[in-house]
């Protein structure tokens, strides 16, 4: 059950695109969860449902888009879907492949609400060695 | 700061590690933002952080995961009994409860820190970040983190390791990998434990596990190991001492799964 972990991660995200912005509440968040990111939509909905509680976001809706597993394979070259136990070629079977699609675990897009009539939090300094 | 390794990551400066996203839309005070960060991302940069200061020392690390039971523990006594002092090697243990494993690491003279989960399932890069600020990485070739024994959500942190191990035990069933498909994707390597056994468990295919391995799309060796076998521990003593010449060359520098789910991030528009 570490979807309570990763709906925590998950806020903390939102919460820190809120104070950048300016806003005084949360009411849409869209992530995108791939067959292969190890996160199960029901569970990471209740557990979003516990961590945007007393928060800005605490009457914010989760969006789940779930994104197909593609799969190109390196013996002929096909892009194909595969299943998330059954990772090979469509095409021709090969199992050497590489997965371009369904790894993700992304916060997608947050719906603010009452921006500019908080302060911006002023400081954007990063430290150095922390940049993506 | 932290005094150990220099992070200026504090509780009251963590939001600001990143940047905050793309503000479009904006209309009667509601904006949409776009954003397209890892749901783990301070995870991550704390798993960053935890990989350059192992590295700054020249240590390898490698993250052990399996279900409870499949030897974790006691593949480590007996990898410290086979090095016999030949690598330096460090011990992280991960358990929800009890000193017991890291007493027994450290009865075979190896340094062990305890991490209790509590009622966590997985270690996170921030539990892995206060137990290395307890070990002198300069004494030590390798580290091993011995993750809490759980087939699931360990897979899905990033700890500031370079590379995963995953125990499949012999008496478990062949077709783990199958039904565990997230776990056994993110390995480096596939050690069958308690091979000993195969003798007598008459329903576990080596070949098979390895095909439910290569479904993953998954290069990994498959080893079978043993630790009252010393010949069946040869082959995981060599794949430990190739590792580790690798890293110090550059050339390992974090886990197959995690090097390419990485390059995926803001890919998608």
């Amino acid at each position: 059950m570490h979807e309570l972990a990763i709906a925590q991660g998950l806020m903390g995200e939102v919460l820190r695109v809120a104070a950048m912005h300016g806003a005084n509440g949360v009411d849409l968040v869209v992530v995108r969860i791939g067959a292969l990111a190890g996160v199960e939509p029901g569970l990471l909905e209740r557990a979003f449902s516990v961590a945007r509680a007393g928060t800005l976001a605490s009457r914010a809706a989760l969006e789940i888009e779930h994104g197909p597993l593609v799969v190109v394979c390196s013996s002929c070259g096909a892009e194909t879907e595969a299943r998330a136990d059954r990772i090979v070629c469509g095409d021709c079977g090969d199992w050497k492949v590489r997965v371009v699609e369904g790894e993700e675990m992304l916060l997608v897009r947050v719906g603010l609400t009452g921006v500019g009539e908080a302060a911006p939090s002023e400081d954007k300094s990063e430290p150095p060695h922390l940049q993506m | 700061m932290c005094d150990t390794c220099g992070c200026s990551i504090t509780p009251g400066n963590r939001h600001l590690v990143e940047a905050g996203g793309k503000l479009a839309n904006i209309q009667d005070g509601r904006a949409s933002v776009e954003v397209l960060t890892n749901l783990l991302a301070e995870n991550d940069a704390m798993a960053r952080h935890n990989r350059k200061h192992i590295e700054r020392h020249g240590v390898l690390a490698i993250n052990l995961m399996s279900s409870p039971g499949s030897g974790k523990t006691a593949l480590l006594e007996a990898t410290a009994d086979a090095l016999g002092g030949r690598l330096r090697i460090g011990v992280i243990e991960g358990d929800l409860a009890t000193e017991n494993d890291a007493r027994r690491i450290r009865a075979k003279g190896v340094p062990a820190i305890q991490i209790t989960t509590g009622q966590a399932c997985h270690l996170d890069a921030h539990m892995v970040h206060d137990a290395l600020h307890e070990l002198d990485l300069a004494a030590l070739d390798v580290l091993f983190i011995e993750n809490v024994g759980n087939l699931v959500c360990p897979a899905s942190f990033d700890l500031g390791h370079h590379l995963n191990v995953a125990l499949l035990s012999v008496a478990e069933g062949d077709d783990k990998p199958a039904k565990y498909p997230v776990m056994f994707r993110h390995a480096d390597l596939v050690l069958l434990s308690k091979a000993d056994l195969l003798g007598a468990i008459d329903d576990f295919d080596t070949a098979a596990a390895e095909r439910h391995v290569r479904d993953l799309a998954n290069p990994a060796p498959v080893m079978p190991v043993s630790v009252r076998r010393p010949a069946l521990l040869e082959n995981w003593i060599a794949w430990v001492e190739a590792k580790l010449t690798s890293r110090r060359m550059g050339l390992v520098q974090r886990p197959r799964v995690e090097r390419d789910a990485r390059n995926l991030v803001g890919m998608h528009p």
